[in-house]
């Protein structure tokens, strides 16, 4: 007997890529899962992040996806190599500053390289003609194939039956009449076939999977850029562009102001690298300082740290500042009423 | 049979499943993987991700900040 052939499937943790897998495992085709974390996925920390978060089921929803379909799943740590994809995206941006068409040719030739390094015969993906405007249209679909290097390795077993035969078609290894000829943003046809398969309680994420396809995160990310001067970050950046209220009242510094107790909680950690305020006097939140502080800003700083704490009508609120140093000092400060914090202080 | 000790602290999922998959790729069947992590989300992702690539979770031990998780690697590693 034969063994049988081998296909990674990207799994995203949504419907179409399930589903996709799900088709070229019913034609005996042995499918293993493979998941790429940038630092921008919505998926996992996220969740664990904000408190009123906690109270909703908590998942993987890659993971969930793997164990629906009985599957292997590795999740690959791409944060660096991803930067070029988000910094100097050859195709652009989408509405945002969502990099779709060179995140899916980035993604699908990494999985490229996968199948080499692994014994594996070709690649599948969720992507279906038109459910995307950015990056899965019919014109771009052979740009992902061509530029990702994968070429007919590359497997849409949602729309293959619309676009020409792939190699494991040709070889016989899936038969075409089995695929299918998905089209448009209509979800019905997707919902049907999880029907089909038995599958329920499935991930729909209506603003998708990626921060970067937030129009507040892009806000967000062009501020950092732009006050740095330079279109750079590390991972440490793209997670705080995830919590708090960021405020920036002077060029050289912003503050990120926790909402809750799940993200001062979070914030914690990253005390020792910015200089920080915490309110004594009232309960409030923790702020920290990013950015080189000059003459006036950390007073600054402290009536706006004010306003966000339970002593925003009280005369005078104090705070513990501390600096890089560790050195602590005590502010006595009146808050900021609202009407004196300009609305394009918010980023 | 080894004993493994991976610091996943201070790392958010799915970090923590990474760097214990990739802990994971250097044992073999029966040795011990110990992952120390802060993130309540690896409560969920690791006996998750050991469930699909047929490890065991031996034991999960909660502190006050802490969360040590105990996985024994399967025979399909």
């Amino acid at each position: 007997m034969t063994e049988p052939r081998k296909a990674v499937a990207l799994i995203s943790g949504g419907l179409d890529s399930l589903l996709a897998a799900r088709v070229v495992m019913d034609q005996g085709v042995h499918v293993e899962g493979i998941n790429f974390y940038t630092g921008f996925c919505v998926e996992g920390h996220t969740h664990a992040i904000r408190k009123q978060d906690r109270a909703k089921p908590k998942r993987n929803n890659a993971l969930w996806v793997a164990e629906q379909l009985g599957i292997k799943l590795h999740i690959i740590d791409i944060i660096e190599e991803y930067k070029d994809v988000v910094i100097n995206p050859k195709h652009g941006y989408g509405s945002n500053l969502n990099p779709c068409l060179d995140c899916k040719i980035f993604m699908v030739h990494k999985a490229l390289e996968w199948i080499a390094a692994n014994g594996f015969d070709f690649i599948i993906t969720g992507e279906v003609i038109g459910q995307r405007p950015k990056s899965q249209r019919k014109d771009t679909m052979p740009v992902v194939s061509r530029e990702s290097g994968a070429e007919d390795l590359l497997v849409r077993p949602l729309c293959a039956k619309i676009l020409p035969a792939t190699l494991p078609e040709r070889e016989g290894w899936l038969d075409r009449e089995r695929l299918h000829d998905f089209s448009g943003r209509s979800r019905k046809p997707q919902i049907a076939l999880a029907r089909h398969y038995g599958f329920e309680d499935y991930a729909q994420p209506a603003g998708g999977c990626c921060f970067l396809t937030d129009r507040q995160y892009s806000v967000k990310l062009a501020d950092l850029w732009e006050t740095r001067g330079s279109r750079e970050y590390d991972l440490d950046d793209i997670m705080l562009l995830k919590v708090g209220r960021h405020l920036r009242p002077r060029p050289n510094f912003k503050l990120i102001v926790g909402r809750e107790e799940g993200e001062n909680r979070f914030m914690e950690g990253y005390r020792k690298r910015f200089v920080h305020l915490v309110p004594v006097s009232h309960t409030g939140p923790l702020v920290l300082l990013d950015g080189d502080l000059e003459e006036g800003d950390l007073e600054l700083a402290a009536r706006l740290a004010a306003r966000f704490s339970q002593g925003r009508e009280a005369p005078h609120v104090t705070l513990e500042a501390t600096g890089l140093d560790g050195e602590t000092r005590l502010l006595d400060v009146i808050p900021m009423p609202a009407s004196e914090i300009p609305p394009d202080w918010y980023i | 049979m080894s004993q493994t000790e991976i610091d996943a602290r201070r790392l958010l999922c799915p970090l923590p499943v990474i760097r214990t998959q990739d802990a994971a790729a250097g044992l073999q069947p029966g040795d011990i993987l110990q992952v120390r992590c802060t993130d309540p989300g690896v409560l969920h992702d690791i006996p998750a991700w050991c469930r699909v690539h047929g490890h065991e979770v031996s034991l999960v031990d909660r502190r006050e900040e802490e969360i040590i998780i105990t996985i024994r690697i399967g025979e399909s590693a």
